[in-house]
């Protein structure tokens, strides 16, 4: 049957989570709350040195003087930050060479996720960290890496065997007490991604970690660190489902970038945290921070497709410190039911000729909210600074949102800054003209999402543009028909 | 093929089709012509099965088949094709795309493969040839920054491309420059054949010097008031509406 505009508002209500099932897989869990005790267990449980130990605790130390930012445009009942168990890892944890020796639960988890680990595999040229619950149980391609001299490994990994690497450049770009997530992050972080690409080293293969949550009121503080020495490249992809939940599950990552002289960070993530009920009931709580720092004629480039968690809380910056240092920043951000999105970026800069560019694609259905919120910032010095921004909103129905906070701070004569802004709707003669043409309601709400996504999808690497484009349709029309 | 029996509908309470019969045959080229306001287009989207409308009496079959229950995009598998007097822009697909998607989701709904790419191209090569249509013009968003005589044009073009049984093109001619709408019609007929229809919808006598048709029907308040051979066309041109307004009324 043809199809108004209400159905599809009714339809797009009853769409449910389809990956919401959980895998049992025993864990190794502290118990909940969070004190210097508590800190130092988790310190000791990742068998860290001393300094690492002392540095949480510091993090600790500022975070309790803090308080949970409340400028962003979004709604939700506050962690309770005591009743959370800030440390679970998969209890076994063994070293795997092949992947037949992976717990079968787990590679069933993945099965489900249509990313299994077998499908990953196959996709040569991906080598893929798979951090689970905290704990990386899986690490692939590490050879051919080795030979390029490139390190992929986890961060607690790090920690002890590239300590002085680890040393430099954690929280040089997101200070420990830089906000409330990041203090906490910095405290408690469970594991995560590093990542350093020697002097002049493309990086042959695109580097990805997919991130879970998989243990009941766990929150999950991934720690995330990318170093490009000079005039290396490298592309790193970061996916994420997560199980169906009902109580909410707080996630505070922290990822930080340092592209050196003439390097080159491309940084995708596809996020698809459980967004909660179609009551707006569970779904996990999304506060980033990512940042990248651009050294002398250094690029950095942040891709996203947001769908999931019920409040997500991101803006992936880039500090361009370097002259003629590159900061680019494309986004699609979807919501639906009652789904509260709140990100964008910011682009400080502080070099000549510096330059960014910024595309931003929301996507609203349902009753959610949907913000961007971005920054871009012209030092004094900095010379010549270019910035074009582009923000574009689609609504479907009428009871969603949009909204759009571009923040411009220009402190130089020369600089150059251009913001434009549409917000359009999904239209019944659109929906029509394609009915007219043979195509399903449910095929043109894809067409036409994907053709407002297109600038963004563009920018992502083959394997991952796929994986998203499925997402967009999972995430919004999954359901009509 | 297609056979339209006392046809009531109207949208919310105000009924503008009031007792529509029509019957099209294979082969058959008919004009509906007549005054704005008088339900030329409600006429065709009711065809095309927009929602929007709602029947309330009468009944249109597609070779016999009531096509009550039938949903827009099932009409278009079964061969109804829509020339939009108003094509809709739809951003970041390019024409070649979602000629593309229309197609194979018609030979889905037939049971059939995706059509091959390589087959695809060819098809696309030839039919943009016969509209004289340029090669980049396909690479661009769907209808977004199109001048009218453009818009036209790609409805004609996925028109050859889908094949239809019954097409009805709606003001195709409306916003076309001479030269622009002898493509057209040039067009149309050369997709013409016995075994499909075409009804022009019109308000000038212009465009049926180039699709000529069998029938001409003039629709008036819902009504079809007068129907006649091509000649009634240019009686139309020369004498305008009114003098059929009060036939009606007598």
């Amino acid at each position: 049957m043809a199809y108004t505009e209400e159905e599809l508002k009714k339809e797009l209500e009853t769409k449910e989570y389809e990956y919401g099932f959980y895998t049992d897989i025993e864990s190794d869990t502290l118990p909940v709350g969070l004190n210097e005790d508590i800190i130092i267990a988790i310190s000791k449980k990742k068998e860290e040195p001393e300094w690492m130990t002392l540095w949480r605790l510091e993090a600790f130390k500022y975070w309790k003087e803090m308080e949970e930012p409340e400028w962003a445009n979004v709604h939700y009942k506050k962690p309770d930050f005591q009743s959370i168990s800030y440390y679970s890892a998969p209890n076994k944890k063994p070293k795997y060479n092949s992947l037949d020796e992976v717990d079968p639960e787990l590679l069933e988890t993945f099965k489900k996720l249509g990313i299994s680990v077998d499908e990953q595999k196959k996709l040569a040229g991906v080598a893929v960290d798979i951090v689970m619950d905290s704990v990386s149980v899986a690490t692939t391609f590490k050879k051919t890496l080795a030979e390029k001299g490139i390190i992929f490994c986890s961060i607690s990994e790090a920690i002890k065997e590239h300590p002085e690497l680890v040393k430099k450049y954690i929280g040089s770009v997101v200070p420990k007490r830089d906000n409330f997530y990041a203090a906490l992050n910095s405290a408690v972080f469970s594991d995560g991604s590093f990542c350093y690409i020697p002097k002049g080293v493309k990086c042959p293969m695109e580097l990805s970690t997919y991130f879970r949550i998989n243990q009941a009121g766990t929150g999950q503080f991934e720690r995330t660190l990318v170093i490009a020495d000079e005039g290396s490249y490298v592309s790193y992809l970061e996916g994420c489902t997560a199980p169906s939940r009902d109580e909410n599950q707080l996630h505070a990552a922290v990822v930080e970038l340092i592209a050196l002289d003439d390097a080159e960070i491309k940084y995708s993530t596809v996020q698809n945290w459980f967004p909660g009920d179609k009551e707006g009931k569970g779904g996990v709580y999304n506060f980033v921070t990512k940042r990248g720092l651009c050294e002398k004629n250094a690029k950095i480039s942040w891709t996203q497709v947001e769908t999931g968690s019920a409040v997500t809380w991101k803006y992936p910056s880039c500090i361009l410190k370097g002259d003629n240092s590159i900061g680019e920043f494309y986004s699609i951000a979807v919501t639906n039911n009652f789904q509260q999105a709140d990100t964008g970026t910011k682009m400080i800069h502080l070099g000549k000729n510096t330059r960014s560019t910024i595309i931003s694609k929301g996507i609203s259905a349902g009753k959610s909210q949907n913000s961007y919120r971005g920054l871009v910032q012209v030092n004094s010095r900095a010379e010549n600074a270019r910035n074009f921004s582009q923000c574009d909103s689609l609504l479907m129905g009428n009871e969603c949102g949009a909204h759009t906070f571009p923040y411009i701070e220009a402190k130089n004569k020369t600089a150059q800054i251009e913001h434009e802004a549409t917000t359009s709707k999904i239209g019944e003669d659109q929906i029509f003209y394609c009915n007219q043409r043979g195509i399903d309601t449910e095929k043109a709400i894809a067409l036409i999402v994907n053709g407002f996504s297109k600038e963004v999808l563009n920018k992502l690497p083959m394997e991952f543009a796929v994986e998203a484009q499925k997402l967009l349709e999972i995430s919004l029309e999954g359901s009509v028909g | 093929m297609l056979k339209i029996t006392d046809l009531h509908a109207g949208i919310e309470d105000k009924e503008i089709l009031k007792g529509i019969n029509l019957e099209v045959n294979a082969g058959e080229v008919h004009a509906i012509m007549g005054p704005n306001g008088s339900g030329k287009s409600t006429l065709s989207a009711v065809i095309a099965g927009k929602e929007e409308f709602e029947v309330t009496k009468g009944s249109v079959e597609l070779n016999g088949e009531d096509l009550d229950e039938v949903s827009p995009e099932e009409r278009a598998h079964k061969g109804v094709f829509l020339s939009f007097q108003y094509p809709v822009e739809i951003p970041g697909v390019s024409v070649t795309n979602f000629i593309k998607t229309a197609i194979n989701e018609s030979r889905k709904a037939r049971g059939l493969e995706e059509m091959p790419a390589n087959k695809m191209l060819k098809l696309i090569r030839e039919k943009s040839e016969l509209l004289d249509i340029d090669r980049r013009f396909l690479s661009r968003s769907l209808n977004e920054g199109f001048s009218g005589g453009e818009k036209k044009r790609n409805e004609i073009f996925q028109m050859a491309m889908l094949e239809p049984k019954l097409a009805i093109l709606d003001e195709t001619d409306s916003g076309l420059d001479i030269d622009a709408l002898r493509i057209v019609a040039n067009g149309v007929n050369k997709l013409k054949s016995k075994d499909n229809a075409v009804i022009v919808i019109t308000h000038y006598q212009r465009l049926l010097e180039y699709i000529v048709p069998d029938f001409v029907h003039v629709l008036h308040n819902g009504k079809i008031v007068k129907s006649g051979g091509k000649e009634l066309a240019l009686e139309l041109e020369e004498k305008g509406y009114d003098w059929l307004k009060n036939e009606a009324v007598v």
